[in-house]
């Protein structure tokens, strides 16, 4: 499994998710907005730990820092801290069911909005709470699509056999 | 065959490098702004084409709706533009003779001329950025020599200010981010203050107004100029409520920003060359201009 191989399929899901966080959406539905780049990178480290890792989760989250115009690193470090979990414990979570995978998946996205929560509370411009932790839970709902979606995309490009 | 143990101490030691290298970049990026070429160079090779491509199908509809808009659509509203920029006109005429009398009478108090402001029209791209900020893209960038700091106004009022650069795009604060702050005079009794964003589009808070301050429902505020980052006397906001708790020592004065913050499509870029100090006005620190609140 060459590493060029595996980052023809990476790279464009990662492109595709970018631009999902920035899509215009409509007022009422954009708090709800699903972490795209967040769920994308927790499947790829599930899914191949060895080439995804830390790094890779930070640079991508140097990239949604500057998409979403927050300060340069803090999705970065949310990011890095949730592919750092998944890469310790991967074996065990893919042997979970969906279901149970969804919410594993909810947990890691509260960790790291509550990472850039943190961030933006230091700063002072922490936003008011509301539905601030609503993503968490969409992201939990599409999890399971988001998943069969991109386990197909990857058997079809025949990135890696295991999972 | 896959190792039994990928994960051996150095990836933990590479997390915690990352998270120390994220912590300083933070830190430089929003203490000291250092790292704005980095944010520059991402913004233009990486984001900028995805954000050109989101914002493709808004520009196909609007050339489609262009194109496809009949005869006497364009006819009718070509006639009310004219008849519109004839009554602009008008008012200009008036205005150019105001200008000349307070150019005269500025000479004679031999007070700075009032100096001239270089405007571009720029867009704002159908973007979707956090949605706990108040921020947007504009279109234009670094090529057309734009600048960090940079006010932006729409028909009108004040909108914000340009705080990050690309080279074909940029983004702008909005006034009404809460992390904003903006020198304002109230036109009707000359009282300065700074009018804070709340994070609401609708609304601004003005801090510091003592309580017998000469302010009431309805005023309209202007920027002061105070701070040299936005020019002076462009139209912010008006007064919608005051309240004056018997307890604090300020009063709790509201206001809306008269600019379409939440609806504007297009906005003004300005070139405000050098800050135009009344005479005998020291500059004061606490009102800095679009100083992020600490």
């Amino acid at each position: 499994m060459a590493s060029q191989n595996c980052f023809r399929v990476v790279v464009p899901t990662l492109i595709v998710a970018l631009m999902l966080a920035m899509w215009p959406l409509p007022s009422w539905l954009e708090y709800a907005r699903p972490e795209w780049v967040v769920l994308v990178m927790i499947y790829w480290a599930l899914a191949m730990p060895e080439q995804i890792g830390v790094t890779v989760a930070w640079v991508v989250g140097l990239f949604l820092d500057v998409s979403q115009g927050a300060i340069l690193g803090q999705h970065a470090v949310g990011l890095v801290v949730v592919v750092f979990v998944i890469n310790s414990q991967y074996q065990r979570i893919r042997v979970f069911s969906l279901a149970q995978q969804a919410l594993v998946v909810m947990l890691l996205l509260l960790v790291k909005q509550v990472l850039v929560l943190w961030v933006s509370g230091m700063v002072g411009t922490a936003p008011h709470i509301g539905w601030y932790f609503l993503p968490a839970l969409t992201g939990a709902i599409v999890w399971p699509w988001l998943f069969i979606v991109l386990r197909d995309l990857r058997r079809r490009f025949t990135v890696s056999r295991s999972f | 065959m896959q190792p039994l143990f990928l994960q051996g101490p150095s990836v933990t030691l590479r997390t915690i490098l990352l998270v120390i290298a994220s912590v300083v970049i933070m830190v430089a990026d929003h203490r000291w702004h250092a790292l704005e070429t980095v944010r520059g160079a991402i913004e233009s090779y990486v984001v900028y084409p995805l954000r050109y491509t989101i914002n493709l199908p808004s520009r196909l509809v609007e050339w489609g709706d262009e194109s496809l808009s009949s005869h006497e659509l364009l006819l009718s509203k070509n006639r009310k533009l004219e008849e519109q920029q004839l009554r602009a006109q008008v008012s200009l005429q008036k205005l150019s003779v105001l200008e000349k009398e307070n150019d005269r009478l500025r000479k004679m108090l031999s007070a700075q001329p009032k100096v001239g402001e270089m405007v571009l029209v720029a867009e704002i791209l159908a973007i979707d950025l956090d949605p706990y900020k108040q921020q947007v893209v504009l279109n234009k960038g670094h090529n057309k020599n734009l600048y960090i700091g940079q006010p932006i106004i729409d028909a009108w009022g004040v909108m914000g200010q340009v705080v990050h650069l690309g080279l074909f795009s940029s983004t702008a604060l909005l006034i009404s981010d809460p992390s904003h702050a903006i020198p304002v005079q109230v036109s009707r009794s000359g009282l300065r203050s700074t009018a804070f964003g709340t994070g609401s589009s609708q609304l601004m808070e003005l801090r510091y107004i003592p309580h017998n301050a000469d302010i009431e429902v309805g005023d309209v505020i202007n920027t002061s100029g105070l701070g040299g980052r936005f020019p002076p006397n462009y139209p912010v906001g008006r007064i919608i409520s005051i309240e004056r708790p018997a307890g604090e020592s300020f009063a709790t004065v509201l206001a809306e920003p008269v600019a379409h913050l939440a609806r504007s499509r297009e906005v003004l870029l300005v070139w405000h060359k050098q800050p135009v100090n009344d005479v005998g006005t020291p500059p004061t620190p606490s009102t800095k201009d679009g100083a992020k609140e600490e």
